[in-house]
């Protein structure tokens, strides 16, 4: 084997430090070669070995009775009943969609949906969480353009619907963009397959697209943080074929229905080595693998190469011993590559053979449990001062407020993006991108799914545990907003560069947060994903805690049937009334503009969280409700307009919610607050909600009746035409400029 | 009734029409690959939407060329009733049995989301059932569809009442404001000179079902199956 020269440099190209190349000696006893080194450096990368993050992540509450699956499979599985199951995930492709926007976030979306349907399910949905810089900025224009057009590009040709999301935007972003892509697939719960490698002799077939030289050290690039030259990594970054991936997923879709495979995994960060080296190292075995036999894009590709590059659209799957030509028919009916590129051993190492020589000699075992987990410093995160003078406007300039809120990049409607993504397709969309939570139907049954992402990133940054917190409740509050019944979470968790003890301390809380509210709400956490090192010169993102959740609607004939809103339909508030403008929209954008301290998030109340979230679903499954949505960015206004802006309805807020007063402040505080746990609801049947409401000790608030075509606040007067053309033209208005 | 829906390896409206044909007229209809070359006899045979080939060059391109299409044209001059849709369409002028091709949206983006169409020929196989002039709101999910075609073209198209659905706003004003791709004088559905083959960028299984939004389509369907029994 040969040896290696400068090794200092050598060391550092592979993003390894003295320490983990003294571990690797020791587990090889002598030194590694070239492809051992490259081996080395993508499996204990962060992005594969998550060795900042294991110590935390393994206090996430991950068990309840409907997790089939938790984490550390390709995705989680949750049971929905009747042999059905959910198979869902969130991923990040952060540092590639900086440098190549369209080709970044279309692979992520590859890459997230090979894991959904390795696992067996169809995927069914995807939402994105996107985080860009200043709008403003042509760069960001440049980077958003490319984003959605490469998630478009992905998941319309996929034919997989794309449903919803959020994007919102903040000069902290403005040199690490983040792109995470969710997607949710259903499965027969006794049709799953996993990538747990066994039976000595088992053929390990290869199946997809051919490799080539794109994306080599892909994961060693995301786990590193950019600076000024970090555009020479753009050869890192993976190139997408959606077409070729469609012919994957149904080709492994058919062979799922046969018994021919035993274990099954997609090929994604660090490609080849880190598919087959974990397919071994969960079933406790050993794989032999030869070079030669790998379907190769161009020619005069190392073994190096081979082994770490990152082309998308490639499967690793062990089949029973004896089942190889009549797999090779099915993947021969899509045209696709199929090769017995090794086999299973019981060496319990993972030996690479070319011209029937061995290249690299690993044992796994001992490599995996040599694996790093850093116990990184940390420090709490400083409490942030609270701002104490506010000046509001005068009452009468609620309109003038109401308009400039809408203006927010943040607030207003994307429908840019989203009507460039096919959110429809597979005729099972029954609530559209628009607010809130998506639904989506299981195909051919009477349930559907509610599916949201979420993270109020201002919260997260100025207290990253209660700011987590609340992208956990105001997740749920999107999915019982539906009345679906929430069930479990996936997460993605974006920071910088964990060897700062400040950040490393925002990611310690935060995972603390996700910790505390999934167990007062009785959510596991089945999947997820964490990105740290997104940091250009030394500036980190704001912590940045993406929380996916599913609900589950039992039977959805029933429940969407709505009668339609009619003139004087009536409006309440469920959850006392605002009274925090800390850390708001409205103070962000109406009062201190360029003030950096916007003060902490508001305060989280469990008890009213949880009381009002078990009453709007009461009264969902007592058909008293005709819509709902939650108080969240902008407060009960802006949450109302987004769920009336295509319903041709305005309300007249009656002066009693603003409970008659003079007071600029009270008035502007009960109208834009934000606290946690309210819900505004169009209802059927006002008696009937009030006793329930008195009876389930729910505080309830009249907010108005609804009305034709216009708002009235304190008899100021909007036609909700001019509120629709600016809340739906503001951001083609900043794209366009 | 015999309907078949052919399947190219990057369709994926095939399952959409069989769900909405299956739920409007109770009977699924079968699946063909690509690559057959004989098959039965049917009423109906639909190209669907997606992206046949992965459509990295002209969409449709490739498919028009699929093994499937040379028996296809043979059957259409024989009568069978052909519908494409989306991709379907672009399937269709590509392989010339529709006339004019289809474009990249004016914008150059993928757009998906519910427009509206005036039924401009309601005596064809696909829209007897509506009113002629009828406005329905039916959503639109694609990249290339700005139709274009020649003057003579568009001059015969016009004389022989070949356009069946136009992009209007839901007065039904036909005009350039409501024309979310840019196609020439809004055409967003055409039939072959014929009348037995018609190609349409919007889809009608998207919107024939109350639950998914809208049941503008259910008529779409009732017109082929009147025509065929």
């Amino acid at each position: 084997m040969d040896k290696l020269n400068n090794l200092k440099e050598l060391l550092n190209i592979h993003n390894l430090n003295n320490l983990e190349y003294k571990k690797i000696t020791e587990i090889l006893k002598r030194e590694p070669n070239l492809l051992e080194l490259g081996i080395y450096s993508v499996m204990w990368s962060e992005h594969c070995s998550y060795k900042s993050s294991k110590k935390w992540l393994k206090q996430l509450p991950s068990k309840s009775k409907i997790v089939i699956c938790g984490p550390g499979e390709n995705a989680g599985i949750i049971d929905i009943g009747d042999n059905d199951s959910i198979v869902f995930k969130i991923e990040s492709h952060n540092h590639p969609s900086y440098l190549e926007p369209f080709q970044g976030a279309a692979t992520g979306v590859g890459g997230i949906l090979r894991d959904i349907f390795t696992m067996g399910a169809r995927p069914i949905a995807i939402l994105d969480s996107l985080r860009f810089g200043d709008i403003k900025q042509k760069k960001q224009k440049y980077l958003l353009s490319g984003v959605v057009s490469g998630i478009s590009n992905y998941g319309n040709c996929m034919g997989i619907p794309t449903v919803g999301g959020e994007c919102y935007f903040n000069e902290d972003y403005n040199k690490n963009i983040l792109v995470n892509a969710m997607a949710v697939g259903v499965a027969k719960k006794n049709k799953l397959f996993f990538s747990k490698a066994a039976g000595i002799n088992n053929p390990i077939i290869y199946v997809g697209a051919k490799t080539g030289k794109d994306g080599i050290h892909g994961a060693t690039m995301a786990s590193a943080e950019f600076d000024d030259n970090s555009k020479q990594k753009k050869p890192t970054v993976q190139v997408g074929d959606p077409f070729t991936e469609k012919l994957v997923m149904e080709a492994c879709l058919e062979l799922m229905q046969t018994n021919m495979i035993v274990a099954i995994q997609d090929m994604g960060a660090a490609g080849l080595t880190c598919s087959s080296f974990e397919m071994a190292a969960k079933g406790n075995c050993g794989i032999e693998l030869n070079i030669n036999k790998i379907p190769l894009r161009e020619k005069n590709m190392s073994p190096y190469e081979i082994m770490l590059s990152e082309s998308q659209e490639r499967m690793l799957i062990i089949l029973k011993k004896g089942c190889e030509k009549k797999a090779k028919k099915i993947f021969d009916k899509w045209d696709l590559d199929m090769s017995v590129i090794g086999k299973i051993t019981n060496s319990k190492k993972m030996i690479i053979k070319k011209d029937n020589s061995v290249i690299a000699d690993i044992p796994i075992a001992l490599t995996e449990k040599n694996t790093p987990e850093y116990k990184r410093p940390w420090v709490k995160p400083k409490k942030v001062k609270k701002i104490k003078k506010f000046v509001f406007p005068k009452k009468n300039k609620v309109k003038e407020v109401i308009f400039e809120l809408l203006k927010s990049p943040n607030l207003t409607s994307k429908k840019w993006i989203w009507e460039q993504y096919d959110h429809m397709v597979m005729c099972d969309t029954i609530k559209p991108p628009s607010y809130g939570a998506a639904i989506v139907r299981v195909h051919g049954t009477k349930k559907s799914l509610a599916m949201t992402t979420d993270c109020n990133s201002n919260y997260c940054k100025y207290d990253p545990f209660i700011g987590t917190i609340h992208a956990v409740s105001e997740a749920r509050r999107n999915i019982i907003s539906t009345g679906a019944v929430p069930l479990a979470i996936t997460n993605n968790l974006n920071f910088g560069n964990p060897e700062d003890k400040n950040i490393m301390g925002q990611f310690v809380m935060s995972v603390k947060g996700i910790i505390n509210s999934c167990k007062k709400y009785s959510l596991p956490v089945i999947s997820g994903n964490v990105s740290l090192y997104n940091e250009t010169n030394k500036i980190g993102i704001s912590p940045t805690p993406v929380i996916g959740m599913i609900g589950l609607i039992k039977n959805t004939n029933s429940r969407n049937k709505k009668s339609l809103i009619k003139e004087n339909d009536k409006i309440y508030l469920i959850g006392k009334k605002t009274n925090n403008i800390s850390c708001s929209s409205f103070l962000e954008r109406i009062i201190l503009k360029n003030n950096k301290n916007l003060g902490p998030p508001p305060p989280i109340n469990y008890n009213e969280e949880i009381k009002n979230g078990n009453f709007v679903l009461n009264l969902f499954k007592n058909n008293l409700i005709k819509y709902c949505n939650d108080v969240s960015s902008g407060g009960t206004i802006i949450s109302l307009l987004k769920m009336l802006i295509n319903k041709q309805f305005g309300v007249e807020i009656k002066e009693s919610f603003t409970n008659n007063t003079n007071n600029n402040q009270i008035f502007y505080q009960i109208l834009f607050g934000e606290n946690a746990g309210n819900y505004i609801v169009i209802i059927n049947n006002e008696e009937k909600v009030k006793e329930l409401a008195k009876k389930n000790k729910v505080s309830l608030f009249k907010i108005g009746i609804m009305k034709r075509n216009y708002l009235n606040i304190n008899n100021q007067i909007i036609k909700l035409n001019e509120l629709k053309n600016n809340f739906e033209n503001n951001f083609f208005n900043y794209i366009n400029n | 009734m015999k309907v078949a829906i052919v399947v190219f390896p990057g369709s994926n409206c095939d399952r959409d029409i069989s769900w909405a044909i299956k739920n409007i007229c109770g009977k699924k209809p079968d699946y063909i690959w690509h690559k057959e070359k004989n098959f039965t006899n049917y009423d109906l045979i639909i190209l669907p939407g997606g992206f046949s080939y992965g459509d990295y060059l002209r969409c449709g391109a490739i498919g028009s060329h699929s093994p499937i299409m040379k028996e296809i044209k043979k059957r259409s001059q024989n009568g069978t009733k052909i519908i494409g849709i989306c991709n379907g369409f672009q399937i269709l002028t590509e392989s010339k049995m529709l006339p004019g091709s289809l474009l990249q949206n004016e914008n150059l983006k993928f757009i998906c989301k519910k427009i509206y169409l005036k039924v401009k020929n309601n005596n064809t196989f696909v829209s007897k059932k509506y009113k002629l002039n009828e406005i329905i709101n039916v959503p639109i999910a694609h990249m290339e569809g700005r139709y274009y075609c020649s003057k003579e073209t568009l001059k015969e198209l016009e004389n022989n009442n070949q356009i069946i659905f136009q992009y209007c706003n839901d007065n039904g004003n036909v005009k350039n404001n409501y024309n979310p791709n840019g196609s020439i004088m809004n055409i967003a559905g055409i039939v072959n000179l014929k009348g037995n083959v018609l190609g349409m960028m919007p889809h009608p299984e998207r919107c024939s079902e109350e639950l998914l939004g809208g049941e503008n389509g259910i008529k779409f369907f009732r017109s082929i199956f009147e025509s065929i029994n």
